[in-house]
């Protein structure tokens, strides 16, 4: 039983890590049809700030100053380098994966290659005790954080005038435009936001993972982008289950089946889901057939 | 320019390629020695296998409008069965070469027509040529961590070393260097054959009618599934054949073959020298290669050591350098350098309205479906390329 609670947890807490990535990636690309390959060049740079700022200032404001990171490189890689190529859709994708090369790289420059320990304040080091189970508190702070972002993100979409711009742009981009509303702020504004939760989830994944490294960001990307094409582009509520049941099959693979198996699960899913949604009709009949 | 003078190009440029060897010229800031050192030639080789390699992955991106992430797995795939053939089973380097070939086949038609089949139906909820890119980019990260998981079978971070006995003499030791030069030239022949033999045929007319408008396509009676599926396991066939090349160039499977980088630099070499045009890959491929190998030179020189920081930080990082220059090739040469000496004469490419616009949903939905990447929308025409070289 305690073990169960503890690979729950854990789960979870890689499924909300996995949430942070994914949530900005599916609204940006939803929004901008732009695929970010620099978002884990993101994750990185907000990972490194909380690094650089853990031991000297409150964690709170290391977390802050990793999630700021990530909005304002976010904010100019959008307007200086994506926004003269608005014309040029597969051009954008194209300078994110230069980006998303030459930033890993210039951390490897400044800070060396070797993963650098982070210090969790003491608050977050301990474990709870829940069920009978010894649970990191660190966990419990992942799954906080990515059930406030779903609520704030939800509340944004669905109670202010800019996610209400954001919703209309991923649904018709043209027709806002000819409303005479100025999409590109409401673009810059969801490349800051992602870039934010970016930041966040490199803090935060620091934490989890007691350091940090140059390609840490790169790798958590590439389950970024499995819990995006399984939950669905531009669809909180199907990436935020996407990512709890990555994270969670992820975990308990790796323990009853064979430590590392778990990263194989979670790409073996997303070919189950592809091939089902490949042969939608088979499926049903299938399940009419069980039923 | 007239025809027969155009045929002439490729026949000149093998000319030149296959009197290398004999060659003692030194052409400093390049190679170290005379071009006929083995130093040399093994850099040659490189150069010669990722042009190679560069052309298949071109064969996706820029004939098909494919994006995928996942073609290192490929070239790792020929690499490591290849060794590992040699190593377990103990067969001869041939019989190994043409297992991992057969593997490369296999997995790219298993892997090709998942990610295919999937993201094809994603594509009417507008996942299309970027599903495509997160599939391939997983699958090959799957492949990834296998290689770094197992170290007793593939050696971990190590990689494995080149099973020299199973391997003939002729392509071991510093001496038979030549000869892996003259295998990688190989390689880069029959790449260049077989594609380029492909795009002018009716098959290749059928790719540039699916990677113009696939929906057209159909209607018109081509079944760009079947295309696509074709052209993606005829490129995870040449990248693993190219496998087996780098397996015996670098005298061992490396991890690095596995990364995701390794597709990202197969990516870089194609859009730098010009997607979608004939010579383009290749001079990607050999550019890249050599200011790969300078810029590892450089970054390790002790003028770079005593540089100030801001300096100092980012030329002792190749991949910062060709991540900058890659984002300026994308912004300032659109086309790449194929499409350089046309926009010099100043004849913009002619551009199409109708794959250039950000249209309403539905239509922007057709063009994006299925990984097709709209049209070379700003960049060169690959026939007029080909007719203006």
């Amino acid at each position: 039983m305690s073990t169960l609670v503890l690979l729950t947890l854990t789960g979870l807490g890689l499924g909300a890590l996995y949430f942070l990535i994914a949530s900005g990636l599916s609204l940006i690309f939803g929004l901008m049809d732009v695929l970010n390959f620099a978002h884990g060049a993101l994750v990185t740079a907000g990972a490194y700030a909380a690094w650089r700022l853990t031991g000297h200032l409150p964690f709170a404001v290391a977390i802050a100053a990793a999630i700021a990171t990530g909005a304002a490189l976010a904010a100019l890689i959008e307007t200086v380098l994506i926004r003269p190529l608005y014309s040029r859709p597969k051009d954008q994708i194209l300078v994110t994966v230069g980006l998303g090369l030459a930033l890993p790289a210039l951390v490897q420059g400044i800070w060396g290659a070797d993963a650098r320990q982070l210090q969790a304040p003491k608050q977050l080091a301990g474990t709870v005790s829940l069920l009978g189970a010894r649970v990191p508190t660190d966990r419990f702070v992942l799954i906080a954080a990515a059930i406030v972002v779903l609520a704030a993100l939800k509340l944004f979409l669905s109670r202010t005038r800019y996610g209400l711009v954001v919703r209309a742009g991923v649904e018709d981009r043209a027709m806002v435009t000819a409303l005479g509303i100025d999409v590109r702020k409401a673009f810059t504004l969801v490349f800051a936001i992602g870039g934010a939760l970016a930041g966040l989830a490199g803090a935060l994944g620091g934490v989890y993972f007691g350091s940090v490294s140059p390609d840490q960001g790169t790798s958590l990307l590439v389950f970024g982008f499995v819990v995006v094409v399984i939950g669905g582009m531009g669809r909180t509520d199907g990436v935020a289950l996407a990512a709890a049941a990555v994270g969670l099959i992820q975990q308990f693979t790796n323990y009853y089946a064979a430590s590392g198996l778990g990263d194989f699960a979670a790409v073996a899913i997303l070919a189950v889901v592809l091939l089902a949604r490949g042969n939608r009709d088979g499926v049903r009949r299938l399940i009419r057939r069980a039923a | 320019m007239k025809r027969h003078v155009k045929n002439l190009i490729p026949v000149a440029v093998l000319a030149v390629l296959l009197s290398l060897p004999y060659s003692t010229l030194r052409i400093p800031g390049v190679f170290d020695g005379a071009v006929n050192t083995p130093g040399s030639l093994q850099l040659l080789a490189l150069c010669l296998l990722f042009a190679g390699l560069a052309i298949g992955y071109d064969l996706l991106f820029g004939r098909l409008g494919l994006m995928s992430f996942g073609h290192a797995l490929y070239v790792a795939l020929g690499a490591y069965s290849a060794e590992l053939a040699m190593k377990n089973l103990h067969l001869p380097l041939v019989l190994a070469a043409l297992l991992a070939t057969a593997i490369g086949a296999a997995v790219s038609t298993l892997l090709g027509a998942v990610s295919l089949k999937g993201v094809g139906k994603l594509g009417t909820e507008n996942l299309g040529t970027v599903g495509f890119a997160m599939v391939t980019l997983a699958f090959a990260q799957a492949g990834s961590i296998l290689v770094g998981r197992d170290p007793k079978t593939t050696g971990g971070e190590e990689g494995l070393p080149l099973s020299t006995e199973k391997v003939p003499a002729a392509f071991v030791g510093v001496v038979n260097t030549v000869n892996l030069y003259w295998l990688a030239l190989a390689y880069l022949v029959l790449v260049c054959a077989v594609v380029w033999w492909l795009t002018d045929s009716r098959v290749g007319r059928a790719w540039q009618a699916i990677r113009d408008n696939e929906r057209r396509a159909e209607v018109l009676g081509l079944n760009p599934f079947r295309y696509q599926l074709g052209a993606f396991v005829l490129a995870g066939t040449l990248g693993a054949v190219g496998g087996v090349v780098h397996l015996l160039v670098t005298a061992g499977a490396t991890p690095e073959t596995t990364t995701t980088d390794f597709t990202l630099a197969l990516l870089v070499m194609v859009v730098l020298g010009g997607s979608g045009t004939r010579w383009g890959p290749v001079l990607g491929g050999v550019l890249y290669t050599l200011l790969d190998h300078r810029l590892g030179a450089v970054a390790t020189s002790d003028s770079v050591a005593g540089l100030p920081a801001v300096l100092r930080v980012p030329l002792s990082q190749p991949l910062v350098l060709l991540g900058v220059l890659f984002v300026l090739v994308v912004y300032a040469v659109p086309g790449g350098l194929a499409a350089l000496p046309s926009r010099l004469r100043g004849r913009r490419p002619p551009t199409r309205p109708g794959l250039r616009g950000r249209g309403p949903r539905g239509q922007r939905g057709e063009q994006h479906r299925l990984g097709v990447v709209e049209g070379e929308a700003h960049g060169a025409h690959p026939d007029r390329v080909a007719s203006e070289l």
